[in-house]
C-alpha cells in the first residue's frame, strides 16, 4: 500500500513546455489566410475593385455617351459587354457603377451598423425604460415601409448620392439594432462581465471593450447582407428614378434597361452578376474575419 | 463474481474515436458486470470513460468520429455489440433506461410529463392510450411524486429540478427495464433533494430488482448507494471490487487519491484546518498516452516497470482487483 | 512571504436584496423576490466566513450584493472604514480595490477574448495602479503565486483546464492586493482532484496574505474544511451561525441536522444512513413566502406557533446562534 501523503505534491500543470507566443495582429493575419474560401473572397474583392478603378484609365469610354447602335450584343463590334438600350458602352459602365455601387454598399453598411450597433448596445446594456424607449424607436422604423420612407427622404433632400447613402442606411439598421440586443442580453449576464465590473470597469468600457468583441460574430453577419442589400437598394431607387441621374452605377444599368429585358437580357444580367460576385467576395471576407478574430478558432 | 453469466456483461470493449489530434482510445478493454438487484457504481473524473462506458452499453457510441472496435457487451446473454439498430432500438428503453445529469435537456418542453412517460411506454409495448396514461400516473406515484394525476399534466418547466429528475426516473423505469443507467443523476441538485433521489433509487430497485449502474465523480455517493465498484482512469477500469473492501482498502494510488483529496465531512472535525491530499496534474489528453501506466505521471510511488508496460487488472491482496505494478507487488514476475 | 496583518472586519448588518416588486410600465406590476431578508453577521480580517445553503437560500446573492453587484434594498455593508453599502459612482470604483471575488464557473467567468495575462492585468489598468512596467512585473508574480507560469500569460482561456482557469480566476482576484475575497462557489464546477489543489491554494494564499475570505457553497465537506465560522441560510435568512467545530458537533437548527444527514459519506454504515430524518419535498420559493417559520413546511418539528411566528436569530451559546423556537 502506498502511503497517501505521498500523493500530496507540487503541481505539474499537463501543459506543453513550450509556449509559442504570436503577435496577436499577425496570428489573425495567419488564421485570414488559413481560411481558403476567405482568401477567395479577398482576391475576387480586389481584382473588382482593380476592374472599376484600374479599368477606366484603359477604357476610357464616357459610360454615357451613346457610342453604338442600341442592344449591341456583348463581344459583337468590339463591344465586350455590349451596348444598352441608348447605345451607350456598358463596360464602361460596369467600370464608373462599380464605384458608385461599391461605395454605397459600404458606406451604407456602416451607417446601419453604426446605428445599429449604438441603439442595441444601450438597450441591451442597460435595459429597463431605456430598453423599452430605444425597442419602441426601433420597431417605429421597422414598420416604415423602408422603399416608401427612403423616397420621402430622397424626395425632401434631394437625389444625390449622399443622401440616398444615408437614407439607406436609416432604413435597415434596425435588424442590426436588434442583433446587438439579443446579443447584449445574453452576454451581459456573463460572469466575465461582472469580473471587469468588479475591477471597477465604467459602463463604457464593459459596453465597447467587454461585451462588444464577445457580440461581434452575429454582428459581422449582419453587416455583410447589409452591404449586398445596400447595392441592390441603390438599384431599386435608381429604378424609380430616385438615385442621382447624373451618377453612373450598377443598380442605374439594371433600372435603365429593366423594361428591355426580354430582348436584351445581358443588359440587366451582367451588372446584376457583378451584385452577385461582390457580395458573395464581401461575404466571404466577413467570414473568414469572424473566424480570424475568435481565439477559440485562431488557436488550434 | 458469480460462475453463471450475470445480468449484464461487458467483456474487454474498447472504443476508439478518431480525433484531429489523432486516433484516440476512449475505452480500453473494460470489463464490468452487473447482477440484478446489484447497484455498480462506476467513479472518476471527467474525461476519464464513464460516460462512454455508459454510452457503449446503451449503443450510442457517436459513430463516427467513435467505433466500438472490440469486445462484448452481453444483456443475459444476448449479444449487443453488432446487433441492428432495430432490434438494440427496441432494448434501449425496454431493457436498458438511462437517466441524465440536466433533467431539463432531455425533456421535451411542449409536452406533459405524463405524456412523455406515456409515449415511452406506448413505443415499447403495444398498449392503448388509455393504458399507457394510467402506467405514466402509477409511475409518477412510484416516484413519489405527490398529487400524480395533476402533475402528469405539468409541462416540465412547471416542476422543480427534483421532480423533474423523478419524471426522467419514472420514464426510464415505465417499461420495468432489467437495467438502469444513472449518469450524475443528483449533479444537479441540491443535498437534499439528492439524498432523497438516493433513497428513491434504492427503493425502486429493492422493488423492482432493477439493476443499476451508478455513473458518479462522487466517493460519498458510491458509498451510499453501490454495492460494487470500478474506477476508472484514461478509459480503463483500475480498481474493482465491492464498495467495502475498496473503500476500506484501496489498493490504486489513484482510488486513494480519489478518496483523500475530497473534503469529506466530519461528523467529529478536527479543530485545526488542514492540508488536503492532492492528485497533482490533470487527467491526460487520450491522444497521447504512452506505453506505460496513464496514471504514471500523476503518481508518486511509480516504479521503472510503470512508465513502459500497462498494468493488467489483477487480484491483489483481498479480493478485489488492482491494476497498478506497485499494489501488485512491484517489479517480481 | 511575511504575513501581512491587515484590521479590516466585514460587517454586514440587515442586508435585504428584494428584486421584482414594483410597476413596470408595460408589464404590469411583477412579485417581489426576497432573495436575501434581513441577514447580518461579520467575519474577522484573516478568517474564512463560510455560507452554506441549498438554492433559493440567497447564498449568492449575498456574496453579489456585499460585491455590489446587486441593488441592496436595505442594509449596511462595512469593510474597516469603507462603507460598502454607502458608495456610489467613482467612489465605489476606488473601494472597488479592497474587494475582489472568484466566481463559480471557470468557463463563463473569463473573458473568451482577452489573453490570460491581460484578464490578470484588467483591473490594474482599470484601477490605474502603478506604471506599465510595474503592472506587468505584477503580473507575473501573480501568475507565479497562483502555480501557473508567467508564459501562460499569452495565452487564451480556452487552452486552460478548469482548474488553471480557476487560478486565472484567483490571479484576478489578487491583483488589486485586496483585504477580502468574495468566492462563490469557486470549487464546485471542478473535478474532484482539482478541487483539492485549488482549496491548498486558496489556503496558502490567505497564510502569506493575510486575505479575509468569504467563503459560498452548497458543499458541506469543503466548508468544513475551508471556513472558520459558518452560517447556514435558508430562503433568505440565516438559520444557524457558529464556528466550524460547533456547527458540526453539535448542530441545533432542524435544517442543518437534515443537511448534514442528507451529505452522502465514505466513511460508515449504510444501513445507519438509511434510517436518518429526510427532508421531503423542495424549498418553498422565495416569492410566495409563509408567515412564519420559513422552515416549518418542511420541518420534521414543526408545532403550530412555528407557522404563525417567525423565530429570531438568538445566540445560545457562545458564538452559536440559532433560529428556531425549538432549540
Amino acid at each position: 500500500m502506498i502511503d497517501p501523503k505521498a500523493i500530496a505534491q507540487p503541481l505539474v500543470d499537463g501543459m506543453p513546455e513550450e509556449i509559442k507566443v504570436t503577435h496577436p495582429f499577425r496570428e489573425m493575419i495567419a488564421m485570414f489566410l488559413r481560411n481558403r474560401l476567405a482568401v477567395f473572397g479577398l482576391i475576387l474583392l480586389l481584382a473588382i475593385m482593380a476592374f472599376t478603378f484600374i479599368g477606366p484609365y484603359f477604357y476610357p469610354t464616357d459610360p454615357f455617351e451613346m457610342v453604338w447602335a442600341p442592344f449591341t450584343r456583348p463581344g459583337q463590334d468590339d463591344y465586350i459587354f455590349g451596348t444598352d438600350y441608348l447605345g451607350r458602352d456598358i463596360l464602361s459602365a460596369m467600370m464608373a457603377g462599380g464605384r458608385v455601387s461599391m461605395a454605397i454598399g459600404l458606406a451604407a453598411a456602416v451607417i446601419s451598423v453604426v446605428i445599429g450597433v449604438t441603439v442595441g448596445a444601450f438597450a441591451g446594456y442597460y435595459g429597463g425604460w431605456v430598453e423599452e424607449a430605444l425597442m419602441r424607436f426601433t420597431e417605429f422604423f421597422q414598420v416604415l415601409p423602408t422603399l416608401l420612407f427612403s423616397m420621402v427622404i430622397v424626395a425632401l433632400f434631394g437625389a444625390s448620392l449622399l443622401t440616398v447613402t444615408l437614407a439607406i442606411g436609416v432604413v435597415s439598421w434596425t435588424a442590426v439594432a436588434r442583433v446587438t440586443r439579443s446579443e447584449f442580453l445574453r452576454i451581459r449576464e456573463m460572469e466575465y462581465v461582472a469580473a471587469a465590473r468588479s475591477g471597477s470597469a465604467r459602463d463604457a468600457y464593459l459596453i465597447f471593450r467587454v461585451i462588444l468583441p464577445n457580440a461581434l460574430p452575429p454582428i459581422i453577419v449582419q453587416a455583410n447582407l447589409m452591404v449586398g442589400s445596400a447595392i441592390l437598394f441603390e438599384a431599386a431607387l435608381s429604378f424609380l428614378g430616385l438615385s442621382d441621374p447624373n451618377v453612373m452605377s450598377w443598380g442605374q444599368v439594371i433600372g435603365s434597361n429593366r423594361p428591355y429585358i426580354l430582348d436584351a437580357g445581358f443588359a440587366v444580367a451582367i451588372p446584376g452578376f457583378a451584385i452577385f460576385l461582390t457580395v458573395l467576395a464581401i461575404s466571404l471576407i466577413g467570414d473568414g474575419l469572424n473566424d480570424a478574430l475568435n481565439p477559440k478558432l485562431r488557436q488550434r | 463474481m458469480s460462475m453463471t453469466d450475470p445480468l449484464l456483461s461487458v467483456e474487454d470493449i474498447v472504443v476508439d474515436f478518431q480525433t484531429r489530434a489523432g486516433k484516440a482510445r476512449v475505452l480500453d478493454h473494460v470489463s464490468l458486470e452487473v447482477e440484478s438487484g446489484e447497484i455498480l457504481g462506476i467513479v472518476g473524473e471527467s474525461g476519464c470513460g464513464k460516460s462512454m462506458t455508459a454510452l457503449s452499453i446503451m449503443g450510442l457510441v457517436p459513430d463516427p468520429p467513435g467505433r466500438v472496435t472490440s469486445g462484448s457487451i452481453r444483456l443475459d446473454g444476448v449479444e449487443l455489440v453488432g446487433m441492428d439498430h432495430e432490434r438494440l432500438r427496441r432494448i434501449r428503453g425496454k431493457d436498458i433506461g438511462m437517466i441524465f445529469q440536466e433533467p431539463m435537456s432531455s425533456l421535451n418542453p411542449v409536452f406533459t410529463v405524463g405524456e412523455q412517460i406515456a409515449e415511452s411506454v406506448r413505443l415499447h409495448e403495444n398498449a392503448s392510450p388509455r393504458a399507457a396514461m394510467d402506467r405514466a400516473i402509477a409511475m409518477l406515484r412510484a416516484v413519489e411524486i405527490p398529487e400524480a394525476e395533476l402533475r402528469a399534466r405539468a409541462y416540465p418547466h412547471q416542476l422543480s429540478g427534483g421532480m423533474r429528475q423523478r419524471v426522467m426516473i419514472a420514464i426510464a423505469l415505465a417499461c420495468r427495464p432489467r437495467v438502469l443507467i444513472a449518469d450524475e443523476p443528483t449533479t444537479a441538485l441540491d443535498t437534499t433533494v439528492q439524498a432523497q433521489i438516493f433513497d428513491l433509487l434504492q427503493d425502486l430497485q429493492s422493488d423492482m430488482g432493477t439493476a443499476i449502474i451508478l455513473i458518479t465523480h462522487d466517493m460519498g455517493a458510491i458509498a451510499e448507494l453501490a454495492d460494487t465498484v470500478a474506477v476508472m482512469y484514461a478509459g480503463r477500469v483500475v480498481e474493482k471490487g465491492t464498495v467495502e473492501t475498496v473503500l476500506s482498502s484501496p489498493q490504486h494510488p489513484y482510488t486513494q487519491g480519489l478518496i483523500t483529496c475530497v473534503p469529506h465531512l466530519e461528523p467529529d472535525p478536527p479543530a485545526e484546518r488542514s492540508e488536503l491530499m492532492e492528485i497533482p496534474g490533470v487527467v491526460p489528453a487520450l491522444t497521447d498516452l504512452g506505453r506505460g501506466c496513464a496514471f504514471a505521471p500523476r503518481c508518486r510511488a511509480t516504479i521503472d516497470r510503470c512508465g513502459v508496460e500497462k498494468p493488467a487488472l489483477l487480484p491483489s491482496e483481498d479480493a478485489h482487483l488492482t491494476a497498478c505494478w506497485v499494489a501488485q507487488g512491484g517489479a517480481q514476475r | 512571504m511575511t504575513v501581512e496583518k491587515r484590521g479590516n472586519t466585514l460587517v454586514v448588518e440587515d442586508l435585504k436584496v428584494h428584486f421584482g416588486g414594483g410597476k413596470s410600465l408595460l408589464s404590469g406590476s411583477r412579485p417581489t423576490v426576497h432573495a436575501v431578508d434581513g441577514v447580518s453577521f461579520s467575519v474577522p480580517a484573516g478568517k474564512t466566513f463560510g455560507i452554506v445553503g441549498e438554492s433559493g437560500s440567497g447564498k449568492t446573492t449575498t456574496a453579489l450584493a456585499i460585491m455590489r453587484l446587486v441593488n441592496i434594498t436595505d442594509g449596511r455593508i462595512t469593510l474597516g472604514d469603507t462603507p460598502i453599502s454607502a458608495l456610489e459612482g467613482e467612489d465605489l470604483r476606488a473601494a472597488r480595490r479592497q474587494f475582489q471575488i472568484v466566481f463559480q464557473d471557470p468557463y463563463s467567468s473569463l473573458d473568451p477574448r482577452k489573453r490570460a495575462g491581460e484578464i490578470v492585468r484588467e483591473p490594474l489598468d482599470l484601477m490605474q495602479i502603478g506604471t506599465h512596467d510595474e503592472r506587468d512585473a505584477a503580473v507575473r508574480d501573480l501568475f507565479q503565486q497562483v502555480g501557473l507560469r508567467p508564459e501562460q500569460r499569452a495565452l487564451f482561456p480556452h487552452q486552460f483546464s478548469g482548474g488553471q482557469r480557476q487560478r486565472l480566476g484567483l490571479a484576478r482576484a489578487l491583483s488589486t492586493r485586496p483585504d477580502l475575497i468574495v468566492c462563490d462557489e469557486p470549487v464546485s464546477a471542478l473535478d474532484v482532484a482539482i478541487q483539492a489543489q485549488i482549496l491548498n491554494l486558496m489556503a496558502r494564499l490567505q497564510r502569506e496574505l493575510g486575505l479575509t475570505y468569504l467563503f459560498i457553497s452548497h458543499d458541506l465537506g469543503v466548508v468544513q474544511h475551508i471556513c472558520d465560522e459558518i452560517a447556514v441560510m435558508y430562503l433568505g435568512q440565516i438559520v444557524e451561525q457558529a464556528d466550524r467545530r460547533t456547527l458540526f458537533t453539535n448542530p441545533r437548527h432542524p435544517y442543518t441536522k437534515a443537511l448534514l444527514a442528507a451529505v452522502p459519506m465514505v466513511h460508515g454504515n449504510q444501513r445507519d444512513r438509511r434510517n436518518r430524518v429526510r427532508l421531503k419535498g423542495d424549498p418553498p420559493s422565495p416569492v410566495n413566502l409563509p408567515k412564519g417559520c420559513r422552515f416549518a413546511s418542511r420541518c420534521p418539528l414543526a408545532q403550530a406557533h412555528c407557522h404563525e411566528q417567525s423565530p429570531p436569530l438568538t445566540t445560545r451559546e457562545a458564538s452559536h446562534k440559532v433560529a428556531c423556537f425549538l432549540q
